[in-house]
């Protein structure tokens, strides 16, 4: 429950984060580790931004050349820094799912209160910053709405800052907003938050390397195949083609799906503007009963 | 719930939403209160799993986060809610643990049984982490019974070397050990579940 939010659990987490790449008093082994990253901090966005570019025109070829249309992030993609020792360099070995991969983790209302969807009710007043729905369906790779489960989100405030110890970027906390939110997904795999627009925050990628505005989504569908982690963006960033995270879907279409419709029709007048995102999984593995679809047993689903 | 309302009809195929790097900053999210106990640690049957994630240069990862997902010891999948809010008495079968300062993981849950009668029993696991551009499916199984491990679909299709990174190490307290490494010598295999049938 939101007022059970112990800022003393964020504080006492040893997360280390993108600062630490430039920050040796960290630990000792990111110390170890940051030496090779500090000269990275130095690059220019300029030099990023022809790295990708490079990426980009070689997918384009491919495609022209008859590759298949890539639409998820790549592993091995050298601008985002950070990701060059930490992706497998295998192949991923392919597995047809067992009895286990083939269910999900139940939650239910007795994990998340129906409170947790708001995150501007977390605190005493009003949090700073545009204040906005998100809203859309979680859907199976069969168009299938997942429903009853779990969708967690956590954000940057309206100023760019993470309530997390370690985000250093000095603009202000702000004391109304924590930016974490839970809900559990309707019968039709809806899902709805209130929020406040995220704004970009700067990283040490490379010199000037700013985040576009997003919103971390963390879902999970009926089988542990589908589980995913992404971030949602907001049309019209004009920090997308600057950013190595985003631009690691080399695909413009497959970029496209994580970037959420302004929707005037849903938007509350004098409350809050609506954007619509809806977060398709992978497709089901299992065959289905009826009974299956509907969401966990020992659960009180409305 | 009104069940004879619902429709669960199949449409044409969608695309997939592209996952994302879980970033360096969900430790204020994901994390929740005994979300590595599955059940109590010292209650009859728990054991500690445990291990380290490196990456490729071999240094310890600090900013990973595992989830697992199992059966329970008799073989049967949960299906019961209450991961997040844990009663210390319903055995739902998932946690979540944020690796420490030294990349090092702690789960407390009990061994799972064979799904299926002479399956090898194995955890299901999925890795995120800062840098780590999309999460990554993988398993390690229970290191006893070398007759159904070698019927595994998945162990046998593997060249040995590869095949020792999914197989736990049995400690002298009963727990399992089990390293992950995102990259390099011995990296761990890590799986797709897209793509034919085979």
């Amino acid at each position: 429950m939101p007022e059970e939010i112990n800022l003393e659990i964020f504080n006492a987490d040893p997360i280390t984060e993108d600062v630490s790449d430039a920050a040796p008093e960290a630990t000792p082994q990111a110390a170890a580790k940051a030496v090779p990253a500090l000269d990275t901090a130095a690059e220019s966005q300029q030099i990023l931004s022809d790295e990708m570019k490079a990426l980009g025109d070689a997918y384009a070829q491919a495609r022209r050349n008859g590759a298949a249309a890539e639409t998820q992030p790549r592993l091995d993609y050298p601008p985002y820094r950070s990701s060059i020792l930490r992706h497998p360099t295998k192949s991923l070995q392919h597995a047809d799912p067992e009895t286990i991969e083939l269910y999900s983790p139940a939650f239910g209302h007795m994990d998340v209160h129906a409170l947790e969807s708001d995150l501007t009710i977390q605190h005493n007043g009003e949090p700073m910053g545009e204040r906005i729905i998100v809203s859309g369906r979680v859907l199976d790779g069969d168009g299938r709405p997942v429903a009853g489960q779990l969708v967690e989100i956590w954000q940057a405030n309206s100023s760019g800052r993470y309530i997390h110890k370690r985000d250093q970027h000095p603009a202000p906390l702000d004391p109304n907003f924590t930016g974490v939110g839970r809900c559990i997904t309707g019968a039709d795999g809806s899902y709805s938050f209130t929020t406040i627009k995220p704004g970009a925050y700067p990283w040490k990628n490379h010199l000037n390397a700013w985040r576009p505005a997003h919103i971390h989504f963390s879902l999970f569908g009926q089988e542990f195949t589908q589980r995913i982690v992404t971030q949602m963006y907001f049309p019209g960033d004009p920090l997308f083609a600057l950013d190595p995270i985003y631009q690691s879907i080399v695909d413009q279409d497959a970029r496209d799906r994580l970037v959420a419709t302004y929707n005037h029709d849903q938007t509350k007048p004098e409350w809050a503007l609506a954007y619509n995102w809806d977060i398709v999984l992978t497709g089901s593995k299992r065959t289905w009963t009826e009974n299956e679809a509907l969401g966990a047993e020992g659960d009180d689903h409305e | 719930m009104k069940h004879s309302a619902r429709k669960v009809t199949t449409m044409s195929k969608l695309t997939p939403t592209p996952g994302q790097t879980v970033g360096p900053f969900y430790g204020y999210a994901l994390p929740y209160p005994k979300d590595r106990e599955l059940l109590p640690p010292g209650s009859p049957g728990s054991i500690r799993l445990q291990g380290t994630v490196y990456d490729g240069a071999g240094h310890p990862v600090p900013d990973a986060i595992l989830e697992i997902w199992q059966a329970d010891a008799e073989g049967r999948v949960p299906q019961r809610t209450g991961s997040l809010v844990r009663d210390g008495y319903t055995f739902t079968g998932f946690g979540r643990c944020a690796v420490g300062n030294t990349g090092v993981f702690t789960f407390t849950t009990v061994n799972p049984g064979p799904t299926a009668p002479g399956a090898a029993p194995f955890i299901s696991v999925v890795v995120f982490a800062r840098g780590l551009m999309n999460r990554l499916f993988t398993r390690v199984y229970l290191p006893e019974n070398e007759e159904a491990l070698a019927a595994d679909p998945l162990l046998s299709a593997l060249e040995p070397e590869r095949r020792r990174t999914l197989i736990a190490r049995r400690d002298p307290d009963g727990g399992l050990s089990w390293d992950i490494r995102l990259q390099g010598e011995n990296e761990t295999v890590f799986l797709d579940f897209e793509g034919a049938a085979q």
